[in-house]
């Protein structure tokens, strides 16, 4: 088996919450964001993340290219810990991990020309390019995203949304990362516009050897593009396992609750087919509940489930359940 | 038909020129907003007005502001009044030097203290507010409780302590509204770094590895531009009030210098002699100055609102 890109273990990320009015010297509370997350990356390979809002999906890539504090460890291409590395070391690691974000257009200095924006990432990786092969590299970029060349001194304000996030997949690929930390990129896109960036993103992970973590609530749009899937909830992984897998045949009731509520585009089906109803609402992430964080509303939870918290194993399809597999129709309704 | 045709290929052609467009910027786009706004606009025109009088004014005055005219001394209200003949077009003041020399001298130096005061107030309270905004933290509680403590002392008090004490100079002047003109600027522009700080671009930036120093001059300060701009023609004006207020106090700007607030104290002490004019005319190039800054505040206020994007 060949090395992972990236292999995280254990990364946790706390947040200490402090609230107006607490005196400087109370103790801040705990915020568990992220809780124990493990995964691997190869390269070339899409991991897709999945849950709902608020678990902890944005804050574990934000981990990852340390601009929320973490512990645990960030392995990368098996040799550099990331999140050991000093400011100024990680400097050298920040051309190979890009990111694009959630909101096209506020991801985008709207002061600055598309031309600047796409060739920021360059002028502080490569400062020894001159002038002219920044402006190739930048042309090239920008026809391999599909923008036209006489965009270039265009301001953010006068494109699309989909145009927008074109030029923030052209700014994550104009220093050649080997990974494209994805934050729902399609999330705030029109459907038509999702199926073209979607496209656009497999297309160049074909074409650069690019592994993605690709992180949306959409459950439809990661089965298209991952080839494994973890599915967090509350900060800590419920389940995970290579695409085929979980989506065929989903162990934990809280993935098979998500499942089930994906609409299908097939009338008949649709009618037929229960949807698994969670009762109540995300437990605060202040105040996670005890053993598995997801018993509050998981229509199987017994009495040990409050006592043990499930370890998700290391197997190939991991699942963090103390009664996994399929429910019933009992338990269901 | 065939017409149709022709435009079309002439479309189809312009649309695949490779001639980069020139894309509208936003500050393209408030220049036009600024300039369809007539209030603005006439205020910018009493400015130039204003700005083109103390530059050279001095070249049109038949005499110069320090020369005594003894032909009109001791009977000022009569032979001082305004008159094209003798070359006094403002009338003279009380000592019978020319007052339109005089309103030029003291315009200049209004204006100069005003552009002082709003400039250190741009530079320091920027810089200020941007660094404690962006870095955040206990580095930005401790320097904007810095600038709270310095708020809460009486300025005007400070500042005639500050003048009595080293002297009633021009540079004794410029430190003192200097050290109290940034304060609320700071202010603004780290409310304004908090909110921007989290947007996505700057985020962008820093997962790229953009230095911090280089984020806010490339990323914070530009998207910062509008308020201060706005905030900085409206600083100008009172700049020249406070230090009219001093000047009318007898502590500012000092003889043979003169202001503007120093013209008008002494226009104000010679009014029950029938010398209205030693009043009329600082007191109209002061107003017109506050005037036009406040417009063309306003009026840049409107154009860069981001509201009404």
């Amino acid at each position: 088996m060949s090395t992972p890109l990236l292999s995280a273990r254990d990364v946790n990320v706390r947040f200490g919450i402090t609230r107006p009015g607490d005196m400087p010297w109370t103790k801040p509370r705990r915020l568990h964001a992220v809780n124990g997350v493990s995964f691997d990356i190869m390269p070339g390979q899409t991991l897709g993340v999945v849950g709902e809002s608020g678990c902890g999906k944005s804050t574990l890539a934000r981990a990852l290219i340390r601009t929320v504090p973490a512990t645990g460890q960030v392995i990368w291409e098996g040799r550099e810990d990331l999140l050991a590395l000093s400011p100024r070391k990680m400097l050298a690691y920040r051309s190979d991990i890009q990111m694009i974000f959630q909101d096209p257009l506020a991801s985008l200095n709207p002061r600055m020309t598309l031309g600047q924006i796409i060739s920021e990432p360059l002028r502080t990786h490569r400062p020894d390019l001159s002038r002219d092969e920044v402006r190739t590299r930048v042309a090239r970029i920008m026809d391999r995203v599909g923008l036209l060349p006489q965009m270039i001194n265009r301001y953010p304000h006068e494109f699309s949304g989909g145009q927008c996030q074109r030029i923030g997949i052209a700014r994550a690929l104009a220093v050649e990362p080997k990974l494209l930390i994805c934050d729902e990129p399609v999330s705030a896109l029109d459907v038509s516009i999702q199926a073209q960036v979607v496209e656009l993103l497999q297309e160049l992970q074909r074409d650069l050897n690019l592994a993605i973590l690709f992180i949306a609530h959409d459950l439809s749009v990661v089965k298209h593009i991952s080839d494994e899937v973890m599915v967090l909830y509350l900060g800590r992984v419920m389940e995970a396992a290579p695409k085929e897998r979980l989506y065929t045949d989903p162990q934990h009731p809280y993935t098979q609750a998500l499942m089930s509520a994906v609409p299908v585009p097939d009338p008949k089906i649709e009618r037929t087919k229960t949807i698994i109803p969670l009762s109540g609402d995300l437990p605060s992430p202040m105040s996670p509940p005890s053993g598995c964080v997801f018993r509050t509303r998981c229509p199987r939870a017994q009495a040990d489930c409050a006592e043990t918290v499930p370890a998700p194993g290391t197997d190939v399809h991991r699942c963090a359940c103390l009664h996994p597999g399929p429910l019933s129709a009992e338990e269901v309704a | 038909m065939v017409a149709n045709q022709h435009k079309m290929e002439a479309l189809a052609d312009r649309l695949s020129e490779e001639d980069p467009v020139a894309g509208r910027s936003l500050w393209a786009d408030a220049r036009r907003r600024f300039f369809a706004n007539r209030a603005a606009v006439a205020g910018l025109g009493i400015l130039l007005v204003v700005a083109l009088f103390a530059a050279f004014g001095g070249l049109i005055a038949q005499w110069s502001n320090e020369e005594l005219d003894y032909a009109v001394m001791g009977a000022i209200a009569t032979e001082g009044a305004p008159s094209l003949s003798n070359g006094h077009y403002f009338g003279t003041d009380d000592l019978g030097r020319d007052l339109f020399a005089r309103t030029v001298q003291g315009t200049q130096v209004s204006l100069m203290v005003g552009l002082v005061g709003a400039l250190v107030a741009v530079v320091v309270g920027t810089i200020y507010g941007a660094t404690a905004g962006y870095v955040g933290g206990r580095v930005d509680s401790v320097m904007m409780r810095a600038v709270d403590i310095l708020m809460a002392i009486p300025y005007m008090f400070v500042l005639i302590l500050i003048l009595v004490m080293y002297g009633r100079s021009m540079t004794a002047l410029f430190v003192g509204l200097g050290l109290i003109s940034w304060l609320e600027m700071s202010r603004i522009v780290r409310g304004q770094t908090l909110s921007l700080k989290n947007r996505e671009f700057i985020e962008a930036a820093r997962a790229t590895g953009v230095p911090a120093v280089t984020i806010i001059r490339r990323h914070v300060v530009p998207n910062l531009l509008g308020v201060i701009a706005v905030y900085a023609t409206l600083l100008v004006p009172l700049m020249i009030l406070t230090e009219s207020f001093i000047s009318f106090l007898g502590l500012g700007v000092q003889e043979p210098l003169t202001s503007l607030g120093a013209l008008i104290s002494e226009g104000a002490g010679t009014i029950a002699y029938g010398t209205i004019w030693q009043l009329g005319f600082p007191l109209l190039f002061f107003c017109l100055t506050l005037f036009g800054f406040f417009f063309v505040g306003d009026g840049l206020r409107d154009a860069l609102d981001p509201k009404d994007r």
